[in-house]
């Protein structure tokens, strides 16, 4: 009810307004909201030095990461749009947004919404140059969706749709509905030791130790840069 | 993918580590990064401007000049950098190209010149951005359509070299400067047009009266002499539209144009009133029929520019025109209606029904405001001035479509025009250039040869007769020389070719020949003996030698653009030498047509070459004023 008369009351006040203009013959002016542009966020990353030690990249190699990435985000932080739309341009198959979106967070790692340099290189020097261990860990980050230190069967099928949703439409064989979940059944079974339907950090980290396929992939981005 | 992110493919590849846990297979190997070069600055010299830029911004585009190994060619090894020799300012497009990924089209810049710059680093344009897309796309059409007009207007004008009569006759009706003939059979259309016209205005005039009967117009009492106007112009009428019929290339097509139908119909009446008797029945069918004739000022339309284009203008215009009516009907129908209403109740109103309403709508709507018919109700009042308020704005509206509409194609076909003319003068003076390197090379060979003569006479007089001829112009005259040795003829320039065919007509002129050139012993051999060195004459022109001799060597100094006066103190000493004041008077126009339009040097047959026709119907130009011919721009 009150929210009915406030905007009655905007609705009589903006007519008002209308009448008075169209009266004093005052041409339609910008809006007071329009003038005020964006204010631009811009920031730049701590030294190179600095960044050299805190991560495992060479200044060479930090020098072309900022330059790849100043060029898509000159304003030095990347918020989430820009990071779904930069992420998809590599799956023009199908909507890597979702994806994108747990990638996101999981760089995030101070939940402001928007991601500097210096997180995308902490993350990109913990994947590519990271121990086995560092990596799980990560991995296991971005897994919990809630970032409450357990992964629950529903949080993991999020991912798993996520991924599949990469995969797009035009696939063989043919996705159906319930493949997302029987993916993530399969996970479960290899994962969840004491079978209590939530894998906790321990859990996963030994499970994948033992598995060579996992060992084996995680070395495999070695030499991305 | 976008070449601008190929840096964040490092990242996109380790967030696979995502997926590794949740796999259920093993994964494929990872490709070996060969030869992974550090990435290193590239030079790129642009013309004296250099630009550096990173090997892997240039590597996002492979299968781009910049991108691919095609820039190896241009590599320069002294300097260790990529040499182009071309547009630097483009190039700034090009780069910027390569590093942001958008590829922007300066404003300021030449279209073609964009697009030449575009090919040959291998740039589609059609990856412009959407920022510039448009005013890229609006100039090429431009410049496409002029290309087109001026192609159209070459093809028009190319010399067809034998037109059967049909043809000629079809050119003619089309385009009357082709020939006089045309242009009198022109005027004397337009003329009689005219006067059916007026004649058709002044038979309705009253007359003054003949004593004892009321006032009659003038067709009727001097029916007998209008009737014979009208005969004649009928028959003018009829002969021409039988003559554009049977020459029309396509007579079904002829039939069917706007043009031949109104032809038809302006002429029609007459012999419908021949046909029919005097019946009182069918004469008001027949005083009907009279005011066709008024169509016949639409015959003005193929004499006059003007006329077709604002023909062509509404036509084109038809959408505006047809929202136009539109909007009025609607206009009118509301207006009348409510004004009905409003005037229902005043007692004897003119407003007697909505159809009556019309009529006062519309001549409020245009402001006209006659006055028959006016509202006395108040609310009548009341609407009546909304109505005549609303009336301006509904008709100005599209009115500025319209306008703008005729303004750009009036412009462009006063452009077509003035670029026919100017294509003339142009053509001209590039001819006048193409005749000056031919006319070094013939320059250079008598130069050569008098010097040869010169020695062979044991005189060495002038040491600097031989001009020094730069490296490229003495191997372009050593490649001609071996052409003409090859061929067996030789090059000599247009007059004396002229005089040469002419004096082999008219066999009444001595056969000597220069002494320079008989010393060379493969000229006799030619077909024309051309080598007598005749002044030739001017057309239409009774100059005493003196002052013919001057004005060609003014011609020669004029076409040749260059001080060399040892050379034509040579030439004239040689124009003296076979000056022997004879010079045929016959008055070709093909001279004229020779001085103008000059092809590349003729190898010389005996029967000279065929002359294209001038189609410029100016007066035969004199030599010194080569370069500006008189066009004749149309006039509306």
């Amino acid at each position: 009810m009150s929210s009915c008369s406030t905007r009655c009351k905007l609705g009589f006040v903006k007519f008002a307004q209308t009448i008075f203009k169209l009266i004093t013959g005052t041409l339609s002016k910008d809006k007071i909201e329009d003038e005020l542009e964006m204010t631009m966020v811009c920031h730049r990353p701590e030294g190179l030095e600095q960044l050299e030690a805190q991560t495992n990249f060479t200044k060479r190699e930090l020098q072309v990461l900022y330059r790849g990435f100043k060029n898509e985000c000159p304003s030095g932080v990347v918020n989430e749009e820009t990071f779904k739309q930069i992420y998809a341009q590599f799956f023009p198959h199908g909507d890597a947004s979702t994806y994108a979106h747990y990638l996101f967070n999981a760089f995030d790692t101070t939940q402001t919404g928007s991601v500097k340099f210096e997180d995308f290189v902490t993350a990109l020097s913990i994947l590519l140059r990271g121990t086995v261990h560092e990596k799980l860990r990560w991995t296991f980050n971005l897994y919990d969706i809630n970032k409450d230190g357990y992964i629950n069967k529903e949080e993991m099928i999020d991912i798993v749709k996520a991924i599949y949703d990469m995969m797009g439409k035009y696939t063989y064989p043919v996705l159906k509905e319930d493949t997302p979940r029987q993916h993530v059944d399969i996970f479960f079974q290899k994962m969840d030791k004491n079978k209590d339907g939530i894998v906790t950090l321990d859990e996963f980290l030994e499970s994948c130790q033992e598995d060579d396929n996992i060992m084996r992939s995680l070395q495999l981005f070695q030499n991305v840069m | 993918m976008a070449a601008g992110v190929a840096a964040w493919l490092p990242f996109a590849r380790a967030a696979a580590i995502g997926w590794m846990p949740v796999a259920n297979c093993p994964m494929p190997l990872a490709p070996a990064d060969k030869n992974k070069r550090q990435d290193e600055l590239i030079i790129l010299n642009v013309s004296g401007r250099r630009f550096q830029t990173w090997r892997t911004t240039l590597e996002r585009y492979p299968d781009t000049l910049l991108g691919s190994t095609e820039k190896e060619f241009f590599f320069n090894e002294d300097t260790k950098e990529y040499f182009f020799d071309r547009d630097p300012e483009v190039f700034r497009c090009v780069l910027n190209f390569y590093r942001t990924g958008k590829l922007h089209y300066p404003r300021y810049e030449c279209i073609s010149a964009y697009d030449d710059e575009l090919a040959f680093y291998g740039i589609l344009p059609e990856i412009i951005g959407d920022c510039c897309y448009e005013e890229y796309k609006d100039r090429k059409r431009e410049n496409a359509e002029r290309l087109m007009d001026d192609n159209d207007s070459e093809n028009n004008q190319e010399s067809m070299p034998s037109l059967s009569f049909r043809q000629t006759m079809w050119r003619a009706f089309e385009n009357p400067h082709t020939s006089t003939l045309a242009l009198v059979f022109y005027y004397v259309t337009g003329f009689f047009i005219a006067v059916s016209v007026i004649t058709n205005v002044v038979e309705t005039v009253p007359c003054g009266t003949v004593p004892g009967s009321k006032e009659l117009p003038c067709g009727e009492r001097y029916s007998v002499a209008f009737f014979c106007l009208d005969t004649a112009c009928v028959m003018i009428f009829t002969v021409e539209y039988l003559l554009r019929l049977f020459a029309a290339p396509s007579r079904y097509r002829f039939i069917r144009s706007v043009m031949s139908i109104i032809d038809v119909v302006a002429i029609m009446p007459y012999y419908i009133g021949l046909v029919m008797t005097n019946n009182e029945d069918v004469s008001g069918a027949f005083v009907t029929l009279r005011v066709f004739r008024v169509f016949r000022i639409f015959k003005f339309s193929r004499h006059s520019q003007g006329l077709r284009i604002l023909g062509y203008t509404l036509k084109s215009c038809a959408s505006e025109l047809g929202f136009l009516l539109f909007s009025l009907t609607m206009a009118i129908i509301i207006f009348a209606t409510v004004m009905f209403y409003a005037e229902k109740g005043s007692s004897a109103s003119k407003f007697t029904s909505i159809p009556a309403s019309f009529w006062y709508t519309i001549v409020t709507m245009t402001t006209l405001g006659y006055g028959d018919m006016v509202p006395k109700t108040i609310a009548g009042k009341i609407f009546g001035s909304i109505c005549s308020l609303s009336g301006v704005l509904v008709i100005a509206l599209p009115v500025p479509v319209i306008v703008s509409n005729f303004s750009r194609i009036y412009h462009q076909n006063q452009r077509a025009d003035k670029r026919r003319a100017q294509k003339k003068a142009r053509l001209a003076r590039i001819r006048v250039a193409k005749t000056g390197s031919s006319n070094a090379y013939l320059h250079s060979k008598r130069n050569g040869l008098l010097n040869e003569a010169l020695e062979l006479m044991g005189t060495p007089e002038e040491e600097h007769t031989g001009k020094i001829t730069s490296l490229i112009e003495s191997q372009h005259h050593h490649l001609l020389h071996c052409l003409e040795k090859t061929t067996n003829h030789e090059f000599i320039d247009e007059q004396m070719f002229e005089q040469n065919c002419m004096e082999s007509s008219m066999q009444n002129y001595p056969s000597t020949r220069s002494p320079s050139l008989s010393s060379h012993p493969g000229l006799t051999t030619t077909c024309c003996s051309r080598r007598s060195k005749k002044t030739t004459h001017l057309p239409n022109s009774n100059l005493p030698a003196t002052r013919l001799r001057s004005m060609q060597e003014l011609s020669t100094i004029h076409i040749q653009g260059s001080e060399q006066p040892s050379l034509t103190t040579s030439r004239s000493s040689l124009n003296l030498k076979a000056d022997d004041g004879l010079r045929p008077n016959c008055k070709t126009s093909q001279i004229t047509t020779a001085i103008i339009s000059i092809p590349t040097p003729p190898v010389l047959t005996p029967e000279g070459e065929s002359r294209p026709p001038t189609s410029s119907p100016g007066p035969n130009t004199n030599i010194p004023s080569v370069a500006s011919n008189v066009v004749k721009v149309s006039a509306l």
